[in-house]
């Protein structure tokens, strides 16, 4: 279970967000410039808050009233993003085990032809990332990212490249595996469809501030009719 | 030609480099992944002897490892000799002389790797040191080149640091810059020639090397 009360200041923009997320798959919702990505960072780490905390299955990641903050690397907590930023030096194969240098050379060989396969990327394993397409890199970025068996995914848009049909296939076998290694996921998405196919809890947020949480159809009908009255007015 | 001399300098310039890179690799990864406004306080300290003038460095240097300051009776005590006036305080000189022109190159090759793979290698365990090893190292290598031969090329070049705190000691403070010194003092032109041939052409093989394996090549289009 991950819950968060987080208060972040960059520049004019202030994020103030409370939240406990229960369910498997949760989509953050909301249109550019709402704090999606500002809340994901984080809960990464990558980024410390002005105040709050953040727990992961009742273990505190950061808790600024005690000084605590975790680092990225050691929150159980993997991040992939719109820009895959695969580390272009490396081979793809080198990307993917990049996280896994506590296990012994046949284990991380292993692990990556499992986390290419998973994604759907296992004839890439030789190739350099600046050879891949967008959505392949996309795909390097989730297997590189779910290696090292992170106990909570962030997700910032990461199928942008991908097509529909594509994308839906890898969401599927991604949450299929999710369920099974019982890691707990947060997608940040602007689009509607994304947010209602995955039939996940929404969190709605506007201008860095919670505006609604709940089943995805119920908050985003009645985002749709907040929409709509506000046309008519 | 002083071939002691000519020995000297380039001991000098590799010890002097070896010892910079050991502290300009950390101190750059600190300025560029850092936080904390004593950073630019930091920053502006290891620039500094990039505007000080080399005498003045020198004469600081001289008097703070002689023998009127703890510092200097302390490390007296310690070698047993003074670090003035021996090869050893050359190289702290040099390297203290150098360190802008070894810190500045790695700052701006560090600070142009994507933020992005940074965040990437810290989300997947990468500690300072791998951070700095396994990512900024090669995606700034060119920096890394530059830094060395310029360092390199400094030591080789100094003469008033070397001067001030080294003096001119045959096989112990003499490099070549104050040979090419004595040469003309003597009116030996045909020597200081050399001399300074040999110099310049040191500074001319580095610098190809360095625009050899930093300049991209090709027809740059519009």
């Amino acid at each position: 279970m991950l819950d968060f009360s987080l208060h972040a200041r960059r520049g004019s923009f202030h994020l103030q967000v409370e939240c406990a997320f229960a369910s498997d798959w949760t989509v953050v919702f909301g249109p550019s410039g709402s704090g999606k990505s500002t809340l994901l960072r984080l809960l990464a780490g990558l980024d410390r808050p002005t105040r709050g905390r953040i727990a992961l299955d009742k273990r505190a990641l950061t808790e600024t009233a005690a000084g605590l903050h975790l680092p990225p690397g050691r929150r159980h907590t993997a991040l992939v993003a719109q820009q895959p930023a695969l580390f272009p030096h490396l081979s793809v194969a080198a990307n993917v085990a990049y996280g896994l240098r506590s296990l012994d050379r046949a284990t991380r060989a292993a692990r990556v032809v499992e986390m290419l396969a998973l994604a759907g990327a296992t004839n890439l394993a030789g190739r350099r990332p600046q050879d891949l397409s967008g959505g392949e890199a996309q795909r390097v970025a989730l297997a590189r990212a779910l290696a090292p068996a992170p106990r909570l995914l962030l997700l910032d848009e990461p199928f942008s490249a991908l097509d529909g049909s594509a994308s839906d296939a890898l969401l599927e076998r991604l949450q299929l595996w999710l369920r099974e290694n019982r890691v707990q996921a947060v997608m940040a998405t602007h689009d509607v469809t994304d947010a209602l196919a995955m039939g996940a809890e929404v969190l709605l947020l506007r201008e860095g501030r919670l505006t609604a949480l709940g089943p995805a159809a119920q908050v985003l009908a009645a985002e749709r009719e907040r929409i709509s009255a506000r046309l008519k007015t | 030609m002083d071939w002691q001399a000519f020995a000297l300098s380039l001991r000098l310039a590799t010890v002097t480099t070896a010892i910079l890179l050991a502290i300009a690799v950390p101190l750059a990864a600190l300025l560029v992944l850092g936080r904390g406004r004593w950073l630019a306080a930091l920053e502006a300290l290891a620039t500094l002897p990039m505007v000080l003038p080399p005498t003045v460095l020198g004469f600081f240097l001289l008097v703070l490892l002689g023998p009127r300051t703890a510092v200097g009776r302390g490390i007296t005590a310690l070698l047993g000799h003074p670090l003035a006036f021996s090869f050893n305080g050359l190289v702290v000189g040099s390297v203290i002389y150098s360190l802008p022109f070894a810190v500045q190159p790695l700052v701006a090759g560090f600070a142009s790797v994507d933020s992005s793979l940074v965040d990437a290698a810290r989300l997947l365990g990468a500690g300072p040191v791998r951070l700095v090893s396994s990512i900024l190292i090669p995606l700034a290598r060119r920096s890394l080149l530059a830094a060395i031969v310029l360092s390199f090329l400094h030591t080789i070049g100094e003469f008033g640091v070397v001067l001030m705190l080294g003096g001119d000691i045959p096989g112990s403070t003499r490099t070549l810059s104050i040979v090419l010194y004595d040469q003309v003092e003597n009116f030996d032109y045909a020597a200081a020639n050399r001399t300074a041939a040999i110099l310049l052409g040191m500074s001319v093989v580095a610098l190809a090397l360095i625009y050899s394996k930093t300049q991209k090549h090709g027809v740059r289009r519009a």
